[in-house]
């Protein structure tokens, strides 16, 4: 069995593993990554655990919540909306 | 889904209609203050510029002709308030990340080399993040180089396209594409230290990969 090696093809599958991903690759070369990968375990590992490195950041939700919105900051707000409002009605046209 | 709701919401303000202003500041605010504390690093930072992105999405609202297009409009808008706050702490120094410093390091085990690659098959999958990888993500992600993390917000955690976030950030897609692969790559290397970490702890050492049969 030949050990593993970071041979070309691995580097070359490695440096598009996110295009890719994001199907975002020429079908034939979507069929050559496929190709390769299908015979290199450590490819297939390691494009599944960049493919659940993606699916982790999709799920993440940040926990902090801004401070509930002061008057002051609601009021600033509502009158450039109002001034938007305004400038749309009057548009010509 | 979550765009069509943003569009309407879009529509809606534009219109004047009733309640239309507090479901938009309702939605988008807590969305533009998340973005802006992981991109700044700092609430207070986060919280200017929400305030600042919502005054300006409101001062230049007569401009938006596209509702379906709110989301990139208000992100750009929310990146150039965050680059007006920029610290030098978290913005700086610019490092470029080179794709041969995520190759997985190889090891000799026996006669055969091996890559040093954790167990990720025990990782569920579709579930809410376990509090502990959240926090590690939310680290991951925090402490990237901007250039990277700029890209891997929009892309990855607000799922904007190649496109609207070229048009973002004033760069090609080409370049996107490449910041994108790093900082994903910087992600997936943290997360696989301590995924590796974790097995030694439990007593699953693991030598890397098994070889291809």
């Amino acid at each position: 069995m030949e050990p593993h090696q970071h041979n070309e093809k691995c580097k070359e599958v490695f440096a598009l593993l996110s295009d890719y991903l994001d199907l975002d690759l020429p079908p034939e070369a979507c069929q050559e990554i496929e190709a390769h990968i299908a015979g290199c375990a450590p490819c297939i590992e390691f494009a599944e655990s960049l493919r659940k490195t993606v699916g982790l950041c999709r799920q993440y939700q940040p926990t902090e919540l801004p401070a509930p919105l002061g008057q002051e900051a609601k009021a600033q707000l509502l009158e450039a909306y109002g001034k938007m409002l305004a400038a749309r009605t009057n548009r010509p046209g | 889904m979550e765009r069509d709701t943003e569009s309407k919401l879009a529509r809606q303000l534009i219109a004047g209609e009733t309640g239309a202003f507090d479901r938009f500041v309702e939605y988008f605010r807590p969305k533009i203050f998340q973005y802006s504390w992981l991109m700044c690093g700092h609430r207070e930072d986060a919280e200017e510029v929400a305030q600042e992105t919502l005054l300006k999405v409101f001062e230049s609202g007569d401009q938006l002709r596209e509702p379906k297009k709110i989301r990139s409009w208000v992100f750009r808008i929310a990146k150039n308030a965050c680059l007006m706050k920029r610290r030098k702490s978290i913005f700086a120094p610019a490092k470029e990340f080179s794709l041969d410093e995520f190759l997985p390091s190889k090891h000799q085990d026996g006669g055969q080399v091996r890559m040093e690659i954790a167990d990720w098959s025990a990782l569920p999958e579709g579930e809410a993040l376990q509090s502990e990888m959240r926090e590690l993500l939310e680290k991951a992600i925090r402490e990237l180089p901007e250039v990277y993390r700029s890209v891997i917000l929009l892309r990855d955690i607000e799922e904007l396209s190649t496109q609207e976030t070229a048009q973002i950030l004033d760069v090609s897609d080409d370049v996107v594409k490449t910041r994108l692969h790093r900082a994903r790559l910087a992600i997936r290397q943290i997360l696989d230290a301590y995924l590796r970490a974790n097995e030694v702890e439990a007593g699953g050492k693991r030598h890397g990969t098994p070889p291809a049969q």
